[in-house]
This record gives C-alpha cells, structure tokens and sequence, in this order.
C-alpha cells in the first residue's frame, strides 16, 4: 500500500523555528530520516516545496477564477513538502510519520495513496490513465 | 481523479483516547515491530552474547507492550521502551542463575541512566546498527538450518513478522510457525554459530546463501506452492523489502541488487497477473497499463547498479535483464525478442538448466518462427532431459501447431495433458488438441 506523508506547518512556531535553525542540521536530520526509510526499503519518493511566498492560489469560488500570489491563506494550508512510503498499513505509514523531524507547529497528514483498483475499470478516463503512465507520457518520466 | 475529501480537524487527544482500544493498540505494536525488530533484537543480541534468548526477550517485550499500552499509553520511543524491558528481563532471568554480577556487567550502561534518555535516544549504536543487523541476516539463512527455518527466522527477526503473520503467509497453522522457530533457535544454540560476520574465505558462498532465500521467500509468495491463492503478494513485497534492506548493508555485491530488480520487476506485473476470477493471466495475455510503474523504475535501477558493480554478470541479474526487456514492451509484439533469445543464451552459459533452455527456445521461435525453436529444442535434447515435465511437450505443441504441423501438435498436447500434474492445466491442454482435430 502507498500513503503520502504531506508535511504543514500550521503554527507560527514551526515557521520561527525554522528560520532560526541551523539550515546544515535541518539537512541532516531530514537526510537521517530520509535515509532511515531508504534502510527499511519503504521510501518511494519525496519532495519538498519552496516558500509559500514564492507560489500562487487559485481560487474558483467565483466565476472566473482568481489568482492570488503568495504569502496567502492560513497557515495551516500550508503544505511544505511530502514523502511517499510503500508500506503494509495505515499503522505502519503513522509510525514512520511519527519519526520525522518536526517539531511544535508542524503537522504530518498521512493518507493512502489510490491505485487503479480504486477505480472502476471499464471508465473511459481511467483506462486512458493508465495508458497515459504505462506510455511513460508524464513529464519527468 | 476525484477530489480530495475534505476532513474537518479533529482534536488529536481525544482521537487518540478513543481508538486506543486493545486492538488498534495491537496493531500500533505490530507496525513498530516491522520497523524495529531488526534493530533491536540485533542490539539485544550484540548484550546478551546469544541470539536465541536476545530473540525471546524480544518477544517477551512485545507481548508486555500489547499488555501494557493499552493502558499506560504508547510511549513515545516505543523501539526504546522495548528495549529497556528486554533489558529487565534478561535481568530477571539472570537473577535466577549463576554469573549474575559478570553477566550484568555485559549489559553495558545501567538501566536507570538509560530510563532518563530514553523519551529521546536510540536504543543502539548508531555506528554499529548496519552491522548488527547484517549479522542478523546472516545468522537467521545460517547453512545449519533448514530452508523452512531459514525462511520463518527471516520474517520473524529480519522482517519483523508476528508468528501469525507468518503463518497465514505460509498457509499453516501458528504453532507450526512458532515450533519451526524454537527448532531454529536450538539449532543454531546447538551449531554454537556465533553472531558475527562470517570468515572472508566463506563470504561469497554465505551471501548466495542469503540470496537463495530471500528469492525464495519472494517465490512462495509469486507462484505459491500451497493454498487456494495461488499468489500471496504480501509475502513477495515482504521478500523485495527484506533485498532492499540488505542490498544496503552489502552495497558492493551485484547480485544483491540483481536481485532487488529481479524481485521489482516481476511484482511489477503483479496488478495484471489476476483476472477478474482471480485465475492467473499469463504474461503474453496481461493488460500491460496495470504493471506498476514506480517497481518498474526501482527495477530498472537497481539492474543499472547491478550491471555498473560487475562485468560478469550474475543468475539473478540475467534474469533481472530479461524481465527489463518485457517491462520495457509496451505491447507483446514490441518485445525484443532477439535480445531475450541472447540473455537466455548467456543464463545457459552461467547456470545450464534444462528450463532456461526451453526459454531460450520459446524466445527463438518468437524472434524467428516456431522451426527455430523446435530445432532447438531437439538440438539440446531438452525432451530427454526433463521427461516429466508437462511444458516440455505442451511448449512443442504450441510450436507445431503454429507451423501448421497439426497432427503432431495434437500428439504433444495429448502428450502433455498426461504428464500435467493439475486438472485445470489437463483441461486447458485436452481442449487445444481437440481444437485441432
């Protein structure tokens, strides 16, 4: 089963601790984590994001949807980063959540990743989906 | 494809009193074994001097955890708090024989400085886990043992399984698992294997011995030789997680990682191996756009390291290679046929069998008629070689039969229906023949 660990900061505090850390040792410790899940053969992928500051919203609770450049919203939108894990449970996804450096302020949302199974088979879309993957037609495959 | 579902926040604590039920706490301990087990019962081992009791007190923690957090709560270093349990009770059990004062003095650090660090610390060396863990997995596919022991060991202290988790992998009942694991532990007791990596001059051989296992383990769960489900994919992504995590500690052996990709691009069809009945799908006949993608990418590379560490190429890296060239078809008529014919000349030449043979025939008569591959068939004297296998004379059925030789094609079929072993395949095989009477 695959579940995307999505990182947030949701509190200013995470936001103060961040800037105020040392950036070398926040590395390492993501490198650790990141390395401890790479030994235990879970690790499928992961990415993090750059400054909500940098990035834009669009919004479609009007007609025409409106694009707001950041810093925007509250800050537990904020989604900074996440981590895909191929593991056996929900159980399983929690307790390697649970190891990631964070601190007070920081939120990990856990939530399993769909499959083709999760989807009816004989929809048009979802087949051309799969097709679209097996063709290796995503960007960046 | 659909929107996500909005849930609205919900207060952490109270969440976490509700569901902190026996059960769900079960399953909390059942996850933080998978991640820990190789760790602790390695450093536990590396304490106590002797991996059997190092296995037990293990188990004695995890059983006083499933007793204890329900109530108590689940402590924040679980891997920590199991560890100082494990402590005591070897204490305990000390306490009770003799050497009590030198055996304590083993145990390193006293516990009570231990008990302070231990919301935060690591229960082991850090420097020392890597190797601890590798001794582990050489100890637990030790020769000494048989390869049903090697196989239980392997998923109970490497992989972190529960007895009954293993046991309904393997289709057999719970004291079966846990008798075949106390056997292993006095074998081992008995052998006085020592937990320690093996001497340098039976290093090669030790590691094709891990490797054995592991692919087997990653086998019973492809094609399970037991059972109604004739997959049991849980076993065999079990198998690929156990190669991955020892491909790390030996990042310098090919085949290792040959194996890894071996193990990634076979469960990479696995999505397509089940039809809607849950009968197998064979390869040719499979929806391709099911195959998973992202074990494809793993497979892929790690044959590239495979192929980067060793110019020889090995058993397990052979085949890794030929399964690249079916995930790399998009469609049957896209396979390379030539170079599958070629790859399966090579595996002949590393490890003749009578079975790669008949691949390598199957890939001739696709890449140049069905002639080709009967002459090689007959070339090699595969029939003579493998007189009970079904395969042999249900392969030169199929090969007659697109020569458009029927008559001898309906002689083979019926030949092979007679040798099949299952009634199913006899059935499929009856039918083909009669279809060309």
């Amino acid at each position: 089963m695959k579940y995307m660990l999505i990182m947030r900061a949701v509190d200013q505090a995470a936001v103060d601790a961040f800037e105020q850390a040392d950036f070398n040792e926040v590395i390492a410790a993501m490198g650790r984590y990141n390395e401890s899940m790479i030994e235990a053969g879970v690790l499928a992928d992961g990415a993090g994001l750059t400054d909500a500051s940098e990035g834009a919203v669009v919004d479609f609770s009007e007609d025409d949807p409106v694009v707001t450049d950041g810093p925007y919203g509250e800050l537990r939108e904020l989604f900074n980063g996440f981590w895909m894990v191929e593991v056996s449970s929900q159980e399983e996804a929690v307790e390697w959540a649970k190891r990631a450096p964070l601190g007070a302020g920081s939120q990990i949302e856990v939530r399993r990743v769909t499959g083709p199974d999760d989807f009816p088979q004989d929809n048009e879309w979802v087949q051309k989906e799969q097709e679209w993957i097996a063709e290796g037609r995503l960007a960046g495959n | 494809m659909v929107p996500p579902e909005t849930t609205a926040p919900t207060a952490g604590g109270a969440d976490r009193d509700h569901r902190s039920t026996a059960e769900a706490v079960a399953r909390v301990v059942a996850a933080t074994w998978r991640i820990e087990a190789a760790k602790i019962i390695a450093s536990l081992t590396r304490h106590v001097g002797d991996f059997g009791f190092a296995e037990d007190l293990a188990q004695e923690a995890v059983a006083e955890a499933l007793s204890q957090w329900p109530e108590a709560g689940i402590p924040a270093n679980p891997a920590g708090w199991l560890m100082t349990v494990a402590k005591r009770r070897a204490i305990d059990t000390w306490r009770r024989q003799e050497r009590f004062a030198e055996r304590i003095a083993a145990l390193g650090e006293g516990l009570e400085d231990e008990q302070e660090t231990a919301a935060t610390a690591l229960p082991w060396d850090p420097d020392a886990i890597d190797d601890d863990v590798l001794r582990l997995i050489f100890i637990s596919c030790h020769p000494v043992l048989s390869r049903e022991a090697q196989l239980a060991l392997n998923l109970r202290v490497v992989g972190g399984l529960t007895s009954e988790e293993i046991a309904r992998a393997f289709l057999l009942p719970v004291p079966t698992i846990q008798q075949r694991i106390v056997r292993a532990k006095k074998a081992l007791a008995a052998a006085e294997v020592p937990f320690e990596l093996p001497p340098a001059n039976s290093w090669p051989g030790r590691i094709t011995g891990v490797l054995a296992v592991l692919y087997l383990m990653f086998s019973e769960g492809h094609v399970a030789t037991s059972g109604p489900d004739w997959m049991k994919p849980a076993l065999s992504l079990d198998a690929l997680r156990l190669t991955r995590i020892t491909a790390g500690l030996l990042p310098r052996e090919a085949e290792v990682h040959g194996l890894v990709a071996l193990m990634a691009l076979t469960a990479a069809r696995f999505p397509a191996r089940l039809g809607p009945d849950r009968e197998p799908v064979l390869l040719a006949d499979q929806d391709r756009t099911r195959w998973d993608r992202s074990l494809i990418r793993l497979g892929e590379a790690s044959l590239t390291t495979a192929l980067a560490l060793r110019e020889s190429r090995g058993t397990y890296t052979l085949q890794a290679e030929i399964a690249a060239v079916h995930a790399r078809a998009r469609t049957l008529a896209d396979t390379d046929w030539e170079r599958i014919a070629a790859l399966y000349g090579d595996l002949e030449l590393a490890a003749p069998s009578a079975i790669t043979t008949l691949n390598r025939a199957i890939a001739l008569a696709e890449a140049h008629g069905p002639e080709a591959g009967l002459e090689y068939i007959a070339d090699r004297g595969v029939t003579a070689a493998l007189p009970r296998f079904h395969h042999v004379p249900s392969v030169r059925g199929e090969l007659l039969a697109r020569a458009g030789r029927s008559a001898e094609a309906v002689a083979e079929f019926e030949r092979a229906a007679a040798l099949a072993t299952n009634d199913r395949e006899r059935e499929v095989l009856l039918a083909k023949a009669r279809r060309l009477q």
